[in-house]
């Protein structure tokens, strides 16, 4: 995700030109077989006919993605209609990864330009503190945060407590609980970009923009902001496209009702009852839409490189 | 620092929120740390410090399950880690000591291919190929799956590290009638090993934390750490879940201060 960053070609040297093959055959060897390949068998298999009892019959069909977008009735007869049902679970899932990016940009920002005003010593310790979580475990992640938003956990407990309400908030199996659990689990993403760019930022802008009798929170609107809108961005990106397609924080903390398209790409896969090519065509539609996102932020970092000199 | 400049740079409120932020992110941990340590039967009473459901994970009737989970798992980690380092210093090397090359940019795209495909993605494709291949699903499968996704992961700090490793020590020794190999394992391995351990660890703690690959690929019966916690979890969050939970927590942060640490020595002066 780092592409930018890590590909960057100016520390390059031609020391073991002659063995660069044999180095790099390793690493192209294995992904080749164990992602690439999946992913276009994966594409392969949403084009087939599902078996009932799970997996394939190895026939050409649309059959999947006629199921995903399309209704023609039970007996598959009735003039086509738009299948409402896959493209909600869509839509939910963009509104979640969408809100929770809002919440992690609102959080994220002023704690990573905080962090970026740090003297020098103390930005590394407080990177550090923000990163830590997230290389716990995922699923611990979540189900300590459902643990906390239990409507008998502590956080109610506290509430209750100190007298600000009086039963207990219902929080899991909501949307709200999604929201926060995604948050939870994606927020370095948000930080860790808008302050490297805070960090780069050359606040004499800053101080020529007061001078000028700029008021502060202009200043911050009309000259930081412009100049750190890429880290801004790919935070917003970091954070967007793995909530989308989570598995773990709708699952535990949304309940039954807050499908996402994680879960339901999961259940075609479950036992005998799934529908494989359903669940390939339907992984296919997400990946499609996460490549897209993917050019267009490309696209947009190289433009900014290009503008920024 | 001047007063004037402190102004400019510091707004009501960032801080605020930087603190807010840290609470929320540590609350959850905090709390289940603590309750993992309750004496009480139920979730919700406070009954005094007790190490039982510690006990419980390692003699109570779940115990066996755990010590299989808990097994598998590391035995994975370590192996997928340690092939995946290998793998990921070797394509660094090739990548940034390798002069300029015409597929330089396709197999950059190919070694963070883990990264952009969505983890759901990335498993079911991996169930469906394993499947396809007619290959029977169980710990093997898991650990191909983890070496490949684990790459990425170790190559980004190997790689940063190189590129911080000016070639003209190689370049010295090169001199001095070393050979390629020789300025390779004596001069560049060296120098590498801090981005080289802060890779290898951060693969390890990634491969033992995976669950959504591991859930699709393990084949029945087969459980790691995660799969077995989720199962538990899925029938309701118990105590002994906490103390399972706070034990790997402590390994994952003891990993990662590791890794921060080496990573920050330097010792190329």
């Amino acid at each position: 995700m780092a592409a930018g960053a890590a590909s960057g070609g100016s520390a390059t040297t031609d020391t073991y030109r002659e063995s660069r093959t044999w180095l790099l055959l390793p690493a192209w060897v294995t992904l080749s077989i164990l992602v690439l390949a999946p992913v276009i068998m994966m594409l392969i298999y949403s084009f087939l006919t599902k078996e009932f009892r799970g997996g394939v019959v190895w026939e050409f069909s649309l059959a999947a993605y006629d199921q995903f977008f399309f209704d023609r009735g039970l007996f598959g007869d009735d003039p086509p209609k738009i299948e409402w049902t896959y493209i909600a679970i869509f839509w939910r899932s963009i509104w979640q990864a969408g809100a929770a990016t809002i919440l992690s940009l609102v959080i994220g920002f002023p704690t990573a330009y905080f962090i970026a005003t740090r003297s020098e010593n103390m930005r590394p310790i407080w990177v550090f503190l923000i990163t830590i979580p997230y290389w716990v475990n995922l699923l611990i992640r979540t189900v300590s945060m459902k643990f906390l938003l239990r409507d008998q956990g502590p956080l109610n407990d506290v509430l209750i407590n100190i007298g600000l309400i009086d039963s207990p908030l219902h929080i899991v199996n909501t949307n709200f609980a999604v929201q926060l659990g995604l948050f939870y689990s994606y927020l370095p993403f948000m930080v860790l970009p808008i302050y490297a760019a805070v960090e780069r930022y050359n606040f004499t802008l800053s101080e020529a923009a007061a001078d000028l009798y700029a008021s502060k929170w202009t200043t911050l609107r009309r000259v930081l902001l412009p100049a750190v809108k890429p880290g801004v961005f790919a935070g917003c990106i970091l954070v967007f496209v793995p909530s989308m397609g989570s598995f773990l924080a709708p699952d535990l903390l949304g309940g039954a009702k807050n499908f996402m398209i994680g879960s339901l790409i999961e259940e075609q896969f479950k036992g005998n009852a799934g529908n494989w090519p359903f669940g390939a065509a339907a992984s296919m539609v997400l990946l499609t839409m996460v490549l897209i996102i993917l050019m267009f932020s490309a696209r947009q970092q190289a433009k900014a490189e290009k503008a920024g000199g | 620092m001047a007063g004037k400049q402190f102004d400019i740079k510091s707004y009501t409120g960032f801080k605020g929120i930087t603190m807010l932020c840290l609470v929320v992110l540590y609350a959850p941990l905090l709390v289940v740390t603590i309750y993992s340590f309750n004496a009480s039967q139920s979730l919700t009473n406070w009954e005094g410090v007790s190490l039982r459901w510690y006990a419980d994970v390692f003699t109570g009737p779940e115990s066996g399950k755990f010590k299989t989970a808990a097994k598998n798992s590391f035995v994975i980690a370590i192996i997928a880690a340690t092939t995946a380092t290998t793998i990921a210093t070797l394509a660094a090397t090739g990548m940034v000591r390798g002069g300029k090359f015409r597929f330089r940019a396709v197999s950059f795209g190919l070694i963070s291919l883990p990264l952009m495909v969505p983890e759901i993605v990335l498993a079911l494709a991996t169930l469906i190929f394993f499947n396809s291949i007619g290959f029977e699903r169980g710990l093997l499968t898991i650990l191909l799956a983890h070496i490949a996704f684990c790459i990425p992961f170790a190559y980004l700090p190997i790689s940063a590290r190189m590129q911080g490793i000016e070639d003209s020590y190689e370049q010295a020794a090169l001199d001095l009638y070393a050979t390629k190999r020789q300025a390779f394992t004596k001069i560049l391995l060296p120098l590498m090993m801090p981005g080289i351990i802060s890779g290898f660890l951060l693969a390890f703690i990634v491969s033992l934390d995976d669950f959504i690959i591991t859930n699709f690929v393990k084949g029945a019966g087969v459980e790691t750490l995660p799969t077995a916690i989720f199962g538990s979890v899925k029938q309701g969050i118990k105590p002994n879940i906490m103390a399972i939970s706070t034990m790997l927590l402590g390994v994952s942060i003891v990993m990662v201060t590791i890794s921060y640490f080496v990573s920050k020595s330097d010792n190329t002066k």
